[in-house]
């Protein structure tokens, strides 16, 4: 009798850690033929126009920035918390609450000195998104509440409060709509290239990249952090005030989620809506996955699922495949991540008995 | 006494291997009637895995196995069990919830149909603790038995199973000094009946005093096979590292000094919120190394956290070096200058996942020496870490190396590399060579006798009594939270101690 046995394995080379999402990508775009041919498509049409679409023309590869930008926010958002073993399901509630900063600031600083209207909504969106994700925090290092369970549920209870507000204060004046009035044009995120969207938002996303791997590598604050997720109790064990370190990456990672939402307000919507996030900070989590928690990871992978969500735009539109394709492949790259990642450690066996 | 011609088991050239290390290397293994064969070796050396296989809880790679004279393949311990072969783990398989009635027939047939037959169980079971004095009620809750008692019901659980081939694997680790002599009373009773034991050990003392026959492995493979009664323990200790080993380290003669770890009024409760310190006092002074010596659980694990800034107790004071440390807060000891040893260096001591290099610093981290601003100066950390490395013989393939590639021995360098580091006024060291191979035991030995030559007040907690003579000035005896006894270690005789350890007082 043959019987597979699930076994651990020796710890992969440092050269596997990129070479394993790279590969994962290309399994999930080969499993994507499996969903493009249900929905009837023509596969090597379909692929072409996926990537055309995305990467063809200069004003498709700008406007793959410009998705890439919020996504790989959030995605950095995820992966700096979960770095330090902080379960922050809740990027989304709190890129909400940073682009709810963003317009009571942005509708509101008519009188104030035009330089310095953004810096102000920038450092408050910051601020609002790791607020909002220090109290999941404080939650679980005072009163041991599970993170993963409170930065989910704030999730709703922000999208709701984000749902009164725009009833309420921040409603447009005679508008029925729950949007809000347009920030004022000092609170815009300038256009760095003509004839596109390409904003100052990107510019903001690419110095995160720089600076998250920054604190990861070279600081006390980025030691400390992945100690905390390593081993907590030795953390403390050395020293370490683990409340503190995980109190600060939340804010850390909260505020990179609020910045993702001062960005869709003050570049893209101008005003806010109910949809201003079409569930930017939940795909941050699988972002983080598959760039494996390092922000240059976190970079490629987002611009993977940018050029996966604008490029299904013009696959739909020349072969009749749904765009919701995007969000299959999305899944599917997710599910090939993690299934690879656990052959990183473990390795099945034939056993014959 | 022995039947030579005809073993009741041969294990022959047997090899097991686990990924790409060789656990078992062509071993060749007899059993006879009537004997206590022990099987020593170093962590590591292959004993367990090679019994494993007899017990059929592995199957080998090559190899054969005959049991009384006859072929066997072994598929499961069912089947090993089913030709008389048992054996008795360090973690018994006992259900605590259960009596020990209950837990010695679960598995066996003793029933009519689907009801149990507890009536004659209990009159065979009677039976079998009368021959072998094995005393334990048999209606008693296993989880309210002390760890003695849970191996008696381990023994006649095999013994209920008619095993005449006993293996027991390092039965005397958790036992006191007591209840070590009623095991090897029973193991005595047992082959003069012309059952066979096979006697797993690293104790040298217990495989002179209980085997008939000895059979050293080393990498794997058979280094030895003598009667005990043609050797000696040192000659064994010879053949199990391979090398000359100094059975007695010397010790120079110093004179303590200042105070430099003081424990007052010491009063705390553990997990289950019962006591575990009451009203401990003790100090240790410069070039002193205090033995702690006493059985696990009794309120050593609570005192070393309480030293380390784990954990909070009731009341009480603790100085270092004069200072008052601050109770639950690492960082106090840290700050005080204490090196702290904890027993569990994988889950309390280490960060596994991450680099040699990164637990090095893990304590210097935020000294100005190694970041200014809260920028790491990885310069100096470099330097620091290979400096430690090479100072203490870390075998590794680097300071960039995941910590948990390193063997235990290792792992317990690094953990000495880091806390003696800053050369501290007091030292706690908990277990510090707990599931240490012998060489790795004796290195550690060296380096805290070269702390104490430095200056370094030394708090050695240990259950290895061997350890704690070998090493202690003064010992103290811990039992249910207190100190039962107090000796310098010239006038201490094991058994005195071993009374201490088991409550007994005088």
């Amino acid at each position: 009798m043959i019987r597979f046995r699930i076994v651990k394995r020796k710890p992969v080379p440092s050269w596997a850690k990129v070479v394993i999402p790279v590969a994962a990508i290309m399994v999930t775009l080969i499993l994507s033929a499996i969903p493009i041919l249900f929905a009837g498509g023509n596969l090597w049409k379909s692929y072409y126009y996926l990537f055309y679409g995305a990467l063809g023309t200069r004003f498709n590869l700008l406007e793959t920035f410009v998705k890439a930008s919020p996504l790989l926010m959030t995605g950095l958002a995820v992966a700096f918390a979960f770095r330090a073993k902080f379960w922050n399901i809740g990027a989304e509630g709190q890129l909400l609450a940073g682009a709810m900063t963003a317009t009571a600031l942005g509708v509101s600083m008519g009188g104030v000195p035009k330089a310095l209207v953004l810096p102000t909504i920038i450092v408050a969106g910051f601020l609002a998104g790791g607020i909002w994700a220090s109290i999941p925090a404080i939650l679980k290092t005072k009163l041991r509440v599970d993170d993963v369970v409170s930065t989910l549920l704030l999730n709703y209870v922000m999208i709701h409060l984000m749902g009164a507000l725009l009833f309420g204060p921040l409603q447009q004046p005679e508008s029925s709509w729950p949007r809000s009035s347009a920030i004022i044009e000092a609170a815009c995120y300038p256009v760095l290239l003509v004839r596109s969207r390409f904003h100052m938002g990107i510019l903001i996303s690419l110095a995160s990249v720089l600076a998250i791997w920054f604190i990861n590598k070279k600081t006390t604050f980025g030691y400390q952090s992945k100690a905390v997720g390593v081993n907590i109790r030795a953390a403390r064990f050395g020293g370490i005030n683990t409340t503190a370190v995980i109190l600060w990456t939340a804010l850390i990672s909260g505020g990179l989620a609020g910045l993702a939402g001062v960005g869709e307000l003050c570049a893209i919507q101008y005003r806010l809506i109910m949809d201003i996030s079409p569930g930017y900070g939940y795909s941050g989590i699988v972002i983080a996955m598959l760039g494996n928690l390092h922000p240059v990871g976190v970079f490629f992978s987002s611009l993977f699922f940018s050029v996966i969500i604008v490029g299904a735009q013009t696959m739909s539109r020349m072969t009749g495949v749904p765009t919701y394709i995007a969000e299959v492949i999305q899944g599917m790259a997710l599910m090939v991540m993690l299934i690879f990642l656990l052959f990183t450690e473990f390795k099945i066996r034939l056993v014959r008995k | 006494m022995a039947d030579s011609d005809h073993p009741v088991v041969r294990m022959s050239s047997i090899t097991k291997r686990f990924l790409d290390v060789t656990a078992n290397n062509g071993i060749t293994f007899d059993l006879y009637p009537g004997e206590i064969c022990a099987l020593l070796g170093e962590n590591g050396a292959g004993k367990t895995t090679l019994m494993n296989i007899l017990f059929g809880y592995y199957a080998c790679d090559e190899g054969q196995i005959f049991i009384k004279g006859k072929r066997v393949d072994l598929a499961s311990p069912r089947d090993a069990i089913s030709r008389g072969v048992g054996m008795i783990h360090q973690h018994f398989a006992l259900v605590p919830s259960q009596t020990v009635l209950e837990n010695i027939i679960v598995g066996t047939d003793s029933g009519k149909g689907i009801f149990l037959d507890l009536k004659s169980a209990r009159k065979q079971l009677f039976e079998l603790q009368k021959r072998f004095g094995l005393e334990v009620d048999p209606d008693a809750r296993v989880w309210t038995l002390s760890v003695g008692e849970q191996q008696k019901v381990e023994i006649l659980k095999a013994l209920y199973r008619n095993v005449d081939i006993l293996i027991m694997d390092e039965p005397t680790a958790v036992l006191a000094p007591a209840e070590t002599k009623d095991l090897f009373a029973t193991l005595r009773s047992l082959v003069a009946e012309g059952r066979s034991v096979v006697f797993i050990s690293h104790k040298l003392n217990e495989v002179m005093d209980i085997s008939d026959r000895v059979v050293v492995l080393r990498n794997g493979q058979v280094a030895a096979e003598i009667n005990t009664a043609e050797t000696n323990s040192r000659e064994l200790a010879n053949l199990m590292v391979g090398r000359d080993l100094l059975e007695s380290i010397e010790k120079k003669k110093l004179n303590p000094g200042q105070p430099v770890l003081e424990v007052e009024d010491l009063y705390a409760i553990n997990d289950k919120k019962l006591t575990a310190l009451k009203n401990l006092n003790f100090s240790v002074r410069q070039k002193e190394i205090l033995g702690m010596a006493g059985i696990s659980g009794n309120g050593q694990t609570e005192l070393s956290e309480i030293l380390f800034g784990m954990r909070k107790p009731i009341r009480g004071k603790i100085k270092i070096n004069g200072s008052l440390l601050k109770f639950g807060n690492p960082a106090s000891a840290i700050n005080l200058n204490m090196g702290r040893i904890p027993e569990d260096r994988i889950d309390t001591g280490l960060m596994m996942d991450l680099t040699v290099e990164e637990n090095l610093i893990l304590e210097n981290h935020t000294s100005p020496q190694f970041q200014r601003c809260g920028l790491m100066n990885s310069r100096r950390i470099q330097q620091f870490s290979d400096d430690l490395i090479s100072a203490y013989g870390i075998m590794t393939a680097g300071r960039n190396a995941v910590t948990k590639s390193l063997s235990g021995g290792n792992l317990q360098k690094v953990m000495l590399a880091r806390e003696l580091a800053g050369s501290p006024a007091a030292v706690v060291a908990s277990q510090p060579t707990r599931g240490l191979d012998v060489g790795a035991m004796e290195y550690i030995h060296r380096r805290i006798l070269q702390e104490r030559e430095r200056g370094a007040g030394i708090l050695l907690i240990s259950e290895d009594l061997d350890e704690i003579l070998a090493l202690s000035d003064r010992i103290v005896v811990m039992y249910e939270g207190r100190i039962m006894g107090e000796t310098y270690v010239h006038e201490a005789s094991r058994e005195q101690i071993g009374l201490w350890m088991s409550g007994v007082d005088d």
